[in-house]
C-alpha cells in the first residue's frame, strides 16, 4: 500500500478570469476508518496565496507550519507580501532540503500577482519538482479521476461563478469515485478584491 | 529545521525524516514515485556550435504530469543543459552548477568554459552515487570552441559529436546514426536535431507533445520554445458548462481583501470653449 493513500485526499486549484480558485475534500481517516469530516488541507499563505496539500496527514500539518514560519520570516526580512512565484521556490527548496528523506506531501499552489492580479497554480511532487500551468493542477489520491473531469469541464475565462461551479463539480464527482477521499468539500475562490470560502453540500459516503 | 529566528538555517540536505521513511517502508507502505522525465533529449554539433534538443512530457509513473515542461536548463550564456531523469534532481543540480559557474567567472574574470562545467557536475553527481538522478546533456561554445558531453548520474561522461538521452534515445541515436555528418549546416542540424526527438516523440511513450531546439552559437544563443509543436491539444466540440446555481453550497463566508492605492494623481481637464 501506497504511504500516500494511508490518509486519502483531493485537491484541485484552477484559473479563471482574473480570479483563481482552489479546492479540497475534508476527510482524515486512517486507511479505511473516517476519524474526522472537518480536516482542512488548504492553508493561507498571504491575503491571495493559498497552499493545498494532500498526502500523510501529519506531513500536511508538519509542512503547512514550517512553511508559514519561513513566509513570516521572509515578509519580515523583506518587508513585503510574498509573491506565488517565490513562495513556489520556498516550498520547492523546501521538499528538495529532504531529497532523499522526504515529506509525503504533493503541494498545489494557487494565488494571484500582487499589482497585475495576474492568477498563477502550481504544483509540485514530493521532492519539490515545481510544474506551472495555464489550466488546472491536481493532487491527491483520486488525482486521475480529477484529469479525467477537469480535461473534461475546464475551459478558459472563466467567471468567478462559473469557475466556482466547474471546480465543484469537478471535485465533487471525482471523490465519488474514490473510497478514500470525499465527506465533504470546501472551495476558495480567490479574486482581486475578495476571498468567497464555499462549504459544499456533498455525499457523506 | 527547528530554530529560533535569529539563526540562520543550515544549507544542504536534511536527513531528518529517513529514520521514520524508513520505518514504513519496513512496514510495508511505499514511498511514492517522484516525477520523471521519460524523455528524448539530443546534442549535436554542427558547423558553428551546438544544437540540442529536447521533448516536453514530464511522467509521474504512467501518468502525464506535465504536457509542456522545459526541459532545456540554463547553466550560463553560452552553455545550456539538457536532462533527463527524475525532474527535481536536473532542476537543483542545474540551478546550483549555474551559480556555481557564475562564481567561477567572477573569481576568474573569464567566461567559463564547457570542460569545467562539466568537471563540476561529473564531480558532484560521483559525490553522491547515482542518487541524485540526473542524466545529462552538456552544449556550449566557448574561446575554444564547441563541446558537447553526455554526463550520467553515477558520474561518467562522454564527450563525443552527438549524443542522445532519456528512455528516447534509442529512437533519436537511431536519426542521428544514419544522418549525422561532420561540420553541418545550421538548417540541416536544426533539421537532424527535430526528426531525432520526434523520433523519440512518436515512438516512446516517455516522450511526447513539443519539440523544443537551443542554438548555441560564439555569439549568440536561439532559445525556442517551441520549435516544433507536434501534438496540438483537440478542439472541444460541446461546452460542459454548468448553470450557476447547481451545486449545492452549505456555507459562505466572503473576506475583503485591502487594496493598496499606489497612487493617487489629479487631472486637470481641458475647459471646453464653445464660440
Amino acid at each position: 500500500m501506497s504511504i500516500m493513500s494511508y490518509n486519502g485526499s483531493a485537491l484541485v486549484a484552477m484559473i479563471g478570469k482574473d480570479c483563481v480558485a482552489i479546492a479540497s475534500d475534508k476527510r482524515f481517516g486512517i486507511q479505511g476508518q473516517t476519524v474526522s469530516m472537518e480536516f482542512p488541507k488548504i492553508f493561507e499563505m498571504g491575503p491571495q496565496l493559498y497552499i493545498g496539500l494532500p498526502g500523510l496527514a501529519t506531513d500536511i500539518q508538519t509542512v503547512a507550519q514550517r512553511l508559514t514560519f519561513r513566509v513570516n520570516l521572509y515578509e519580515l526580512r523583506e518587508n513585503k507580501r510574498i509573491r506565488p512565484k517565490t513562495f513556489m521556490s520556498m516550498v520547492s527548496n523546501l521538499l528538495y532540503e529532504r531529497r532523499f528523506g522526504p515529506y509525503f506531501v504533493d503541494p498545489v499552489i494557487a494565488g494571484l500577482e500582487p499589482v497585475t492580479h495576474k492568477p498563477f497554480v502550481a504544483s509540485m511532487d514530493l521532492i519539490g519538482c515545481p510544474m506551472v500551468t495555464e489550466d488546472f493542477v491536481v493532487g491527491g489520491t483520486c488525482s486521475e479521476q480529477l484529469y479525467g473531469m477537469c480535461e473534461s469541464l475546464w475551459e478558459p475565462n472563466l467567471e468567478p461563478d462559473d469557475l466556482f461551479e466547474t471546480i465543484s463539480q469537478s471535485i465533487l464527482n471525482a471523490v465519488d469515485r474514490d473510497a478514500l477521499a470525499g465527506w465533504g468539500a470546501v472551495v476558495y475562490i480567490i479574486e482581486k478584491d475578495k476571498v468567497t470560502t464555499k462549504t459544499l453540500k456533498a455525499r457523506m459516503d | 529545521m527547528s530554530l529560533f529566528a535569529t539563526e540562520r538555517p543550515k544549507s544542504g540536505f536534511s536527513f531528518e525524516n529517513c529514520a521514520r521513511n524508513g520505518v514504513l517502508e519496513k512496514t510495508g507502505f511505499t514511498a511514492p514515485t517522484a516525477v520523471k522525465t521519460g524523455t528524448t533529449i539530443a546534442g549535436l554539433v554542427f558547423e558553428d556550435g551546438i544544437v540540442l534538443g529536447a521533448d516536453t512530457r514530464a511522467t509521474e509513473g504512467s501518468v502525464v504530469a506535465d504536457k509542456n515542461c522545459s526541459k532545456i536548463h540554463f547553466l550560463a550564456p553560452n552553455m545550456y543543459c539538457c536532462g533527463a531523469g527524475t525532474a527535481a534532481d536536473n532542476d537543483m543540480v542545474t540551478q546550483k552548477i549555474s551559480g556555481e559557474l557564475e562564481l567561477l567567472r567572477l573569481n576568474t574574470g573569464r567566461m567559463p568554459r564547457v570542460c569545467a562545467a562539466n568537471r563540476i557536475l561529473k564531480q558532484m553527481l560521483f559525490r553522491y552515487q547515482g542518487h541524485i538522478g540526473a542524466y545529462l546533456v552538456l552544449g556550449g561554445v566557448d574561446t575554444t570552441g564547441p563541446h558537447l558531453y553526455s554526463i550520467h548520474a553515477h558520474g561518467s561522461s562522454d564527450k563525443l559529436p552527438y549524443v542522445t538521452m532519456g528512455s528516447g534515445s534509442l529512437a533519436a541515436m537511431s536519426v542521428f546514426e544514419s544522418r549525422y555528418k561532420p561540420n553541418m549546416k545550421r538548417e540541416e542540424a536544426m533539421q537532424t536535431v527535430r526528426d531525432a526527438i520526434a523520433g523519440g516523440v512518436f515512438n516512446d511513450l516517455g516522450s511526447g507533445t513539443n519539440i523544443d531546439l537551443c542554438i548555441i552559437t560564439k555569439d549568440k544563443v536561439d532559445y525556442l520554445r517551441p520549435y516544433d509543436e507536434a501534438n496540438i491539444k483537440g478542439q472541444r466540440q460541446g461546452s460542459y458548462r454548468y448553470a450557476r446555481g447547481t451545486t449545492g453550497v452549505l456555507n459562505t463566508t466572503v473576506k475583503k481583501i485591502d487594496y493598496d492605492v499606489t497612487s493617487a494623481a489629479i487631472k486637470q481637464l481641458e475647459v471646453m470653449e464653445t464660440d
